[in-house]
Parts: C-alpha cells; structure tokens; sequence
C-alpha cells in the first residue's frame, strides 16, 4: 500500500517504493515510484529503465511546488546515494555529492575555514537541488546565485551516460541550462563548488527599522551599496501608513577581531545548529496561523528589532537559517498548504512594486510573511534573476480569492518584464512562461540535446508545458 | 495537471450532454488552455454542448461516442476519453425511466438498470485504471439520495444508483494513496430536464448549486457529497425510519 510522504525521502528507506509526494507547500499531491538508488550506477539503471511517464530527481523535497514531483513516473532520490564533501582547503574548493544538504556540507567545511559561495534561506536543500533551481541569497546582489559558484557538474544523462560539464568552455550551454533547468536536463551526482574563506563563524548585522515599504525599499536598495549580505523581512499584514513596515538586516561575516571568543587555531569555533522544536501534523484543515494571530506576531517581531539602527553579532546559522530552527513549520498551514510566491520586477518598473502590492492585499490574499531583496540579472537561460526587485510572500493556498488575485498579479509582472521563481511555483499560468522567460526555446533546445527522449519530466514540466511547447490543436 | 490552487488542464465529462455534468465542467476553475472531453451516446446534443463550451473560451472540446447500453468495446472508449490525461473525470450518466412501465416490462427496467450502473461498471474500472497509471486526477461520481432509499416512484433508478453509489465507494478504497481521489455526489431533487415533468420534491436543487458543491469538494477534498448538505442528516433520518412508517410519508 502506497503511503504519503511529504517530506524528504528517508535515506534508509527501500529502493523503490510508491509514495504520495508534494512540495515543501504540501499542495497537489501526486503518486510516483520512487527510486533510492545506493550508487551512481544505480542512478543510470533507474534513468535507462524508465517508462513513459519519465524520471525526475528529488533531493530534499523542499521546492515548495511540483517540481520534484512526477505523477505516474518515476522519481530518483539522491537521499539514498553516499554523501561525501572532499575539500580542497589550499584553494577553497570542495567536490560534493548532489544529495548532500548545505547543512552537512557546511558542518564539514565551515570549521576548516570556509563557507558556501551563496546559501539559500534553509540548510536543508540538497547540492543538487540548490544547482536545479539556482538558488540565491542575501548576497545575490553582489555573488550572484549558487551556479555562479559551482566549476563542474557531474550530469547523469538519460541513456547517454555522464556528461562534466563547466560553466565555460564547449559545455557552457549544457552547464547553463542545467542551472536552474528545474532537474529536467539529467540528475546532478556531484559538483565542486568554490567556496568562500571566512574567519569566524558569526556575522556582523546592521539592523534598521523602517517605517513603510518605501522607507524599507530605500534602505534596503542602500544597504546593498555597502554590505554582502542584505534583505527585508516587510510587514504586509499592517494597515495604514505601517503597511510594508519592515526590517532591514545588512550582515559580513565577522573577524575574529570582532567577536569577545578568543580565536581557538586552527579550527574556527562553531556554535551549535539548534533545532528547538518540530510541529506536528496540524489535524485542522486550514491550520493554526490567520491573519489575526500573524497581525500580532508581525507586531511583535517589529518591536523586537530596536528602533534605531544598531549593529550585532549573530550565529551564522541564526541568520542563514531563522526558520530552520522549526522543523516542519509547512505544516503551521494545515493540510491545505502553502504557498510561497516569488516574484521579480526589473529596476525600471520598481516604482510599480508598492501598488502591484497594495493590489495583491486589497485583493484579500492574507501574506503571512514577506520578503524583499535586490538581484542582479541571471545567466542561465531559465535563470530566475533579473537585475530588480523580487519579492517572496508565504499565503495559505486555501485563501479564498487567491487564484484571480495571483493571475492579475502575474500579468502585471509579465507585462513590465518580470517573472515568477519556478522553483517555487505551484500554480503559474503555462501562457506566461514563455513571456517571462523569453530565452525557453534557448533552454529546449539545449535540454532536447541532452535529453533527446525526453525521459526527465515533473509535474511542473506538465503543468507548465516546459519540456515541450504546448500543442495547439 | 491540477494546480495548487485547483485549476484544471483536462476535464472528461460522461455523460455528455448531462446538464448536470456540463454545469459542474463550468463550475471548475480551468487553465487558458484547457481541454474537456465529452462522452455520450448523443451526438447532436454534445455537438452544442461543445460549442457553448467554446463560446466560454474552452480552448479544445473533444467528442466521444459512448453507449453505457452497447456490449463491449468500453475499453476503447476510456482510452481515447482519457487521452488528454484528464486531472477531472465526471460520471454523470443518469437515466430515470419509467417506474410504472419498468414495473410491466421487464427490458425497460433492465434498461434503467443498465444505463445508471451496469453499463458504467466497465468504465469507471477503465477510468479508475487510468488515473492509477498517471499518478493524479479526481474522480467524480453523480449518485443520488434516491440510492439511500429506495422508493415507489423510482425504485428501480434508485437501486441502479445505489449500486453504482456503492461501487463507487469501494473503487474509491481501492484507490486509496494512488494520488486519485474520488467524490460520490448524492444531490436531492435537481430540475434539470430529467425532472422537468415532476413536481420537486422538498430540498430541492439545481445543476449550478450542484457544480459548486463539487468544486468545493474537490478542494477539500471531500468523499461523499450531499447537495444541498442539509439533505445528509434528512438522509440520515429516514434510513432509519420504518418500513411502515416510511411507506406512509408523501411522494
């Protein structure tokens, strides 16, 4: 009997099991067959011998949408796969496993002196999720995403065998379209990833309260000018002359100089990983968080931070990671989910964010919890980035009038040359795809090389036509 | 595939000229480019349904000939119905018949009991087959409270739906953490054409009542289905009337 799992595929599970999978947002469930394979060898059996419905990779099953999901086919862990990091400390290079979490890689090599080139908002994203969706950080304005820092990819190919591919070079394109190719070019089974040298493992965080979303948009566009590492957490839920309120946190790493501990050579001294709590399943539909409740702790978490700009040290992992500490917290949503919509805007239309916006809440769609960052543009051709503004907002997926309210917000974003994050993306509009990601026929032609069968498919290639343009007749 | 806020890419309808059926297809909020099939075994009628439905801006309508009456070929049928990978399937083949006449003339109760259920048995194990395969995709099926009870004005429709309810509700165990979910729709009294000769009963409804209780329960993912609700504890109640006693209500 087949059973649900939501979550990450258990590393010690069976090598093959039917399992009912969603995203991180617990939205649209759907069956597949997933594979555990032990090996690399084992990767290139489950991928030669696919059926129709096609094969897709999943790591830690923390995209929010479908796309580790793949209805009547076959989906490959690399949970099963042994995780290694060998380190190169001489020169700050590390070659990965695809299934090892950014967390274990950096439990390896942060007290050794070094730090991921870009993290995302969680530890707990596989190597090969975080090359798959390209993800970025606070310092996508200066470092750009994850790919910008991985030298080689080791791609299994659909019947073809392996492929090393580099971001210059002949394979440049193969490489590119990988980044961010959504799993759909092949499974990733390492990389080797040049890292960042830190010194200690803390950070330095300026702190700054702003007042409305434009204060938090121009101290967030100044604080890029100076810091590595910027966001805002805004407060959409506040009305009034308060609404976009926010919470501006410019962070570098800190020196040893900086910190009271005395330097402990060779290694760095690391404080610990807390994980302080783990939400059960929630048995109500809609979950425990509404706006009344989110209105209060928005308001507390405002007044938390002081009123004037400070500056602080900060565990690295406290200020990757907030979140993280909570495990399970998808599940706050009840099981009828969430959603996380990201979004960017170029420059040019930033004067068009705050009433897209004020839009969206006038709409009703309840926003639990934004986040506000600046990007510089991509370079794959399925890159999510784009010089701009990009906003994430967490909604409940049972918000009644969601869905007419997140069409008008992505038409407006198509129409002033934005996009939405496919890696989070449950629910985009298949028309809008090429629109916002005008260089998709670029992308086909270069996975259909790789993978002429097109044995890799999701859920999120179906949904959103990717793989294939959508047939007219 | 079905998005995380409901929209749909594929609908397959059987029954294809059900006013009912057509009305919960228009019910289901559905993609630009969304494709609805629609089965039965009467063409003309499809035929307009179709071009209403492009009116609407359905981007594709697909027609299938299919007879729950006709012996075999079924299983042709369900493949080329289910070709567009349907992420919602309607059964809302009905047929009330004659009461008086099923009770003289044996074929027209077979008849009766053919088109609600026999007949629809080999397609909804086609059906149901194909969704297990593709890993996804809701399963809606049109029962009636006349299945709860039966009574003298169309006993013989009501044991027709009462199998296909209880059918139904086994497939759906069956199905059980196969990603397809399955929905029992057990609306009262529904003017619709069928009933456009009789006089509605009490808690009656119509087909756009009845398509929004759908789409609601698909969202939640609901089971069973009454529509309007308050007909679930009326139900309830006079199951467990007496014999001598139930006879005895009007209707």
């Amino acid at each position: 009997m087949p059973r649900r799992g939501a979550g990450d595929a258990s590393a010690h599970g069976p090598q093959r099991q039917e399992l009912l999978l969603t995203g991180w947002g617990r939205t649209a469930p759907t069956r597949a067959v997933v594979a555990r394979p032990a090996s690399a060898d084992g990767i290139d059996d489950v991928l030669g011998g696919s059926g129709a419905r096609g094969v897709i990779p999943r790591g830690m099953g923390r995209s929010y949408g479908d796309a580790a999901q793949n209805a009547g086919g076959v989906v490959v862990s690399t949970q099963g796969l042994p995780g290694s990091v060998e380190l190169d400390s001489a020169v700050g290079r590390a070659r990965v496993s695809a299934g090892t979490s950014l967390g274990k890689l950096i439990d390896h090599i942060l007290p050794r002196g070094w730090f991921p080139g870009v993290v995302p908002g969680t530890q707990f994203v596989s190597i090969g999720g975080a090359i798959a969706s390209d993800v970025h950080g606070k310092n996508h304005h200066r470092d750009g995403s994850f790919c910008e820092h991985v030298r080689e990819i080791d791609l299994a190919l659909p019947r073809a065998g392996r492929a090393a591919l580099t971001p210059d070079g002949d394979a440049a394109d193969a490489f590119w379209a990988t980044a961010g190719g959504m799993g759909l070019t092949g499974v990733a089974l390492a990389a080797e990833l040049q890292l960042r040298p830190v010194t200690t493992a803390y950070m330095c965080v300026d702190t700054t309260r702003t007042a409305d979303l434009e204060q938090s948009m121009r101290v967030l566009a100044d604080a890029d000018a100076t810091a590595q590492y910027t966001v805002a957490w805004v407060d959409l839920l506040s009305r009034g002359g308060a609404f976009g309120r926010g919470i501006v946190t410019a962070g570098e790493h800190a020196a040893p100089g900086d910190i009271d501990q005395a330097g402990t050579e060779p290694g760095i001294a690391v404080p610990p990983n807390r994980r302080l709590a783990s939400v059960p399943v929630v048995p109500v539909r809609t979950g425990v968080l509404h706006p009344g409740a989110m209105r209060l702790f928005n308001e507390l978490y405002f007044r938390r931070a002081p009123a004037e700009p400070v500056r602080g040290i900060e565990p690295i992992w406290g200020y990757f990671f907030p979140l993280d500490v909570v495990g399970n917290w998808n599940r706050l949503y009840g099981r009828a989910g969430m959603l996380q919509h990201q979004f960017v805007i170029p420059e040019t239309a930033a004067a068009r964010l705050i009433p897209m916006v004020e839009r969206l809440v006038a709409d009703g769609v309840p926003i639990y919890l934004a986040v506000l960052k600046r990007l510089r543009d991509a370079s794959g051709p399925l890159g999510f980035p784009i010089r701009g503004w990009t906003l994430a907002l967490d909604i409940p997926a049972g918000a009644p009038g969601l869905r007419e309210a997140l069409d008008r917000l992505d038409t407006a974003v198509a129409d002033c040359g934005g996009r939405v994050y496919l890696a989070k993306d449950a629910r985009l509009r298949a028309e809008l795809v090429p629109v916002m990601y005008p260089r998709l026929d670029e992308w086909r032609a270069v996975r259909d090389r790789l993978d002429p069968a097109r044995v890799m498919r999701s859920d999120l290639d179906r949904r959103l036509s990717l793989v294939a343009p959508q047939s007219l007749t | 595939m079905r998005d995380a806020v409901g929209r749909v890419q594929s609908v397959l309808l059987v029954g294809g000229s059900s006013e009912i059926g057509l009305a919960i297809v228009r019910g289901l909020p559905r993609t630009e480019s969304a494709v609805v099939c629609l089965a039965g075994p009467d063409r003309p009628d499809m035929e307009r349904a179709a071009d209403a439905l492009r009116h609407e801006g359905v981007a594709r309508v697909e027609i299938v000939d299919f007879d729950a009456c006709a012996p075999g070929g079924q299983a042709e049928v369900v493949a080329t119905a289910c070709a567009d990978e349907p992420d919602v399937v309607i059964v809302a083949t009905g047929y009330l018949g004659d009461q008086q006449l099923a009770e003289r003339d044996p074929e027209a109760a077979a008849r009766i009991v053919d088109i609600n259920f026999r007949g629809l048995v080999p397609v909804l194990v086609g059906i149901a087959q194909r969704l297990r395969s593709q890993g996804h995709g809701t399963l809606v099926v049109m029962s009636t409270v006349a299945g709860e009870r039966p009574r003298l004005a169309n006993y013989t429709y009501g044991a027709a739906k009462a199998g296909l309810d209880a059918f139904t509700r086994g497939l759906a165990a069956s199905l059980d953490g196969s990603g397809v979910r399955v929905v029992v729709v057990r609306p009262g009294f529904v003017r619709t054409r069928m009933t456009a000769h009789l006089k509605p009963a009490p808690f009656s409804t119509t087909p756009d009542k009845v398509a929004q209780a759908v789409a609601t329960a698909i969202d939640r993912g609901s089971r069973i289905i009454w529509v309007p609700g308050i007909l679930r504890w009326v139900m309830m109640v006079l199951r467990h009337l007496p014999e001598s006693l139930f006879r005895r209500l009007p209707g």
